[in-house]
């Protein structure tokens, strides 16, 4: 396979190549792909959602490393193209996600929600490839609002709140991470985006790193995570899943690495993830508490920063991809054939899926990091960096966390889904079934990639950035890992009583603006309602009652002649100030979408023509 | 459908699988203990020197997790799903 994507990368790579100096940017296979998408004929659209992404991928494996793309553009110059081997093994990921993800929402039929996924992948490559700090902030930008609509299409009542939600604390942070990059080029003359100093770091550089931890779900800017993942459709939490926060995982690795307040922060959230899910009675909520969870693992190797401790963070965020994407997958599967998340409405559903029951265990086998599976060979560099840096309670927490991980992404979801008590109703069980022969084999390939990770270690060590020492199969790893993960199953079947689900939310820091919010609302309703009434009223006074006082006047003078004309236009007249009426009270999210669309579209063309 | 009869097969047996995995967590513990199955001078620490240490943190962080995270969402944190609901 990997012969036959070479030939093809390097077709596409001569293809870039033919228009002199012109760099084929593999977002942009995706974002054209995205935009013909909806024109392509159905019977084709199949092998359009398989063909894109493939050659996307098969686009950055075939990259040569350098810098392509540079803009000149007002006085900066922006690069889209920074092909190195830290770029690069976040980008491979996010291409093999991309084929996976779709493949799995190959049945889908609006091609709208494959242009908004699509479009969400290619905003977080260009995020990765992106050389200077202005390109990076569009493609973040870029990454936010389409992935909105990811939630959106799930349609239910509450997502519409989840999607603001979600778009209203994206946009906070990518204010603060624009103002961080306005006052580091007032400060240094530069939009290259490089490494921060991380022993001083200026106001500058905390700005930005807000605006990245905020992306990488680091409490307390987290809540938003758990929100909408357990909100979005059912596919489109297996792209959310992977990209958000892992490319924040890159954007920390690049400007902040070594930066000592991330260690403390990383091991909170893995720790703050685990405390979370051990309360949570919805799968994907789990599954999403868990990112936090697991980013806390990069995070602290970012903190970290030695040699070590950066290839663990980025062999971790390829590793967790997978895994997270093949754990969404299988609870995406019980949402989208049962309609069902929680765990206090499922239950003994092994005798209808068994197979996606095997798939999310091999999943939560390697997000535990049992040997043989992709954790293992990921999450310990991590541990051992920690210890090596003489870090212990470091290294400690993060053990004692991924002891927490087993527990419930190993242990309570498939059990409380696949087997424990049976809470179906009788429509859920009649409706539990295999999912459809994509996503199965979407499954199935997530599955082997997962096992391929952790049984043949040179495939994902020599992709990272430095050379690989580390041996994590020695005879004292195995041993110290099966212990602590057995030893916590022992503990789950002894205390299985007191785990079981209860049908109960949990408060977390999303309480403070969702209540916050309210009382503003409530404040704001009055006088906002008043100026509208008012608005309204200077329409109607203003523009219907002369027309209709004339016309009735002009009616005495003239009954027979004018009074149909000028009845006609007075009716026509309200029409007009009823739809103006309408239009400025219109549906918040319509006119959102063609704003933020038209604004998209300018600054694309504003960007390539100059 | 083999993958169900194989679960379901398990199930029937249930006494027997976990006699096994008892027996498995016995071995771990003795394999630990012996030198010369798992050399400890890639321990980090004084207290891994220990036979079974980490069969010890494994279960203690397992029942101190639940305890402290059940304790925690009974304090309030866990209320009832329609909380947010106007």
């Amino acid at each position: 396979m990997s012969d036959l994507l070479a030939i093809i990368g390097a077709v596409t790579s001569d293809l870039g190549s033919l228009t002199s100096g012109f760099w084929l940017h593999p977002a942009l296979i995706l974002i054209v792909g995205a935009l013909v998408l909806p024109l392509v004929p159905v019977s084709l659209r199949r092998a359009w959602l398989v063909l894109v992404p493939v050659l996307t991928f098969a686009r950055i494996v075939g990259m040569d490393k350098g810098t392509f793309g540079e803009v000149r553009f007002l006085q900066f110059t922006l690069v889209f193209g920074r092909v190195d081997s830290l770029s690069m093994v976040f980008a491979y990921i996010m291409g093999l996600m991309s084929i996976l993800g779709s493949l799995y929402g190959l049945h889908v039929k609006r091609a709208i929600e494959h242009t908004a996924a699509w479009i969400y992948v290619a905003g977080s490559l260009g995020a990765i490839f992106a050389g200077d700090l202005l390109t990076l902030f569009l493609f973040w930008e870029v990454m936010a609002l389409s992935s909105v609509f990811l939630i959106w299409f799930r349609g239910r009542e509450q997502s519409l709140a989840v999607g603001y939600r979600y778009l209203l604390v994206h946009m906070a942070g990518g204010v603060a991470l624009l103002a961080g990059i306005m006052l580091h080029y007032g400060a240094t003359d530069s939009m290259a985006f490089g490494a921060f100093d991380v022993n001083q770091p200026s106001l500058a550089a905390y700005l930005i790193m807000v605006g990245f931890l905020l992306n990488a779900a680091v409490p307390p800017l987290h809540a938003w995570l758990p929100d909408a993942y357990g909100e979005a459709t059912f596919n489109g939490s297996v792209f959310l899943c992977a990209f958000t926060t892992k490319t924040a995982v890159y954007a920390l690795i690049r400007g902040f690495a070594g930066m000592e307040i991330l260690v403390a922060l990383g091991v909170i959230m893995a720790l703050y993830g685990v405390v979370y899910a051990v309360l949570e009675n919805d799968c994907r909520r789990l599954l999403a508490y868990h990112i936090v969870s697991q980013v806390g693992y990069m995070v602290a190797g970012v903190g970290l920063g030695t040699e070590l401790a950066i290839n663990g963070a980025c062999a971790h965020a390829f590793a967790h991809i997978l895994y997270k994407g093949l754990l969404f997958m299988g609870c995406g599967s019980v949402l989208f054939m049962t309609g069902k998340s929680k765990f206090t409405e499922l239950g003994g559903l092994y005798q209808k899926m068994p197979w996606t029951f095997l798939f999310t265990l091999v999943g939560g086998l390697s997000i535990s990091a049992f040997p043989l599976f992709s954790g293992f060979v990921s999450k310990s560099m991590i541990v051992q960096a920690g210890f090596e840096d003489h870090k212990l309670w470091v290294a400690f927490l993060l053990m004692l966390a991924s002891a927490g991980t087993f527990l419930h992404t190993g242990l309570k979801v498939p059990y409380f889904i696949w087997f424990g008590k049976n809470h179906c109703s009788k429509e859920t069980w009649e409706s539990a079934a295999e999912p459809p022969w994509n996503m199965i084999t979407a499954m199935a390939i997530t599955s082997f990639f997962c096992i391929f990770i952790g049984c043949y270690t040179p495939y994902l060590y020599q992709m990272l950035p430095y050379p690989v020492t580390y041996q994590p199969y020695t005879a004292y790893h195995v041993s110290e890992t099966l212990q602590i993960l057995l030893f916590t199953a022992l503990g789950f079947f002894l205390l299985i009583k007191k785990l079981e689900p209860e049908a109960k939310i949990s408060l977390d820091l999303d309480w403070p603006y969702r209540m916050g919010g309210r009382a503003f609302l409530w404040l704001a309703r009055k006088p906002v309602q008043l100026v509208d009434n008012a608005v309204g009223e200077i329409y109607r006074v203003g523009g219907l009652i002369p027309l209709m006082v004339s016309a009735r006047m002009s009616s005495v003078f003239d009954n027979r002649v004018i009074d149909g004309a000028v009845d006609g236009l007075a009716a026509t007249i309200r029409s007009v100030g009823n739809r103006l009426r309408g239009v400025q009270r219109g549906l918040l999210q319509e006119n959102l979408t063609v704003a933020f669309g038209v604004a998209a579209i300018l600054v694309l063309i504003f960007v390539w023509i100059f | 459908m083999k993958l169900l009869r194989f679960i379901e097969f398990l199930r029937r047996n249930l006494k027997t699988v976990i006699r096994v995995c008892v027996a498995v967590l016995v071995v771990l513990v003795l394999a630990d203990a012996i030198p010369a199955l798992v050399d400890k001078h890639h321990a980090h620490t004084k207290v891994e020197h220990l036979p079974g240490f980490w069969a010890a943190f494994g279960f203690v962080a397992c029942v101190l997790i639940v305890i402290v995270s059940k304790a925690f969402g009974h304090a309030g944190i866990m209320t009832r799903e329609d909380y947010y609901d106007e």
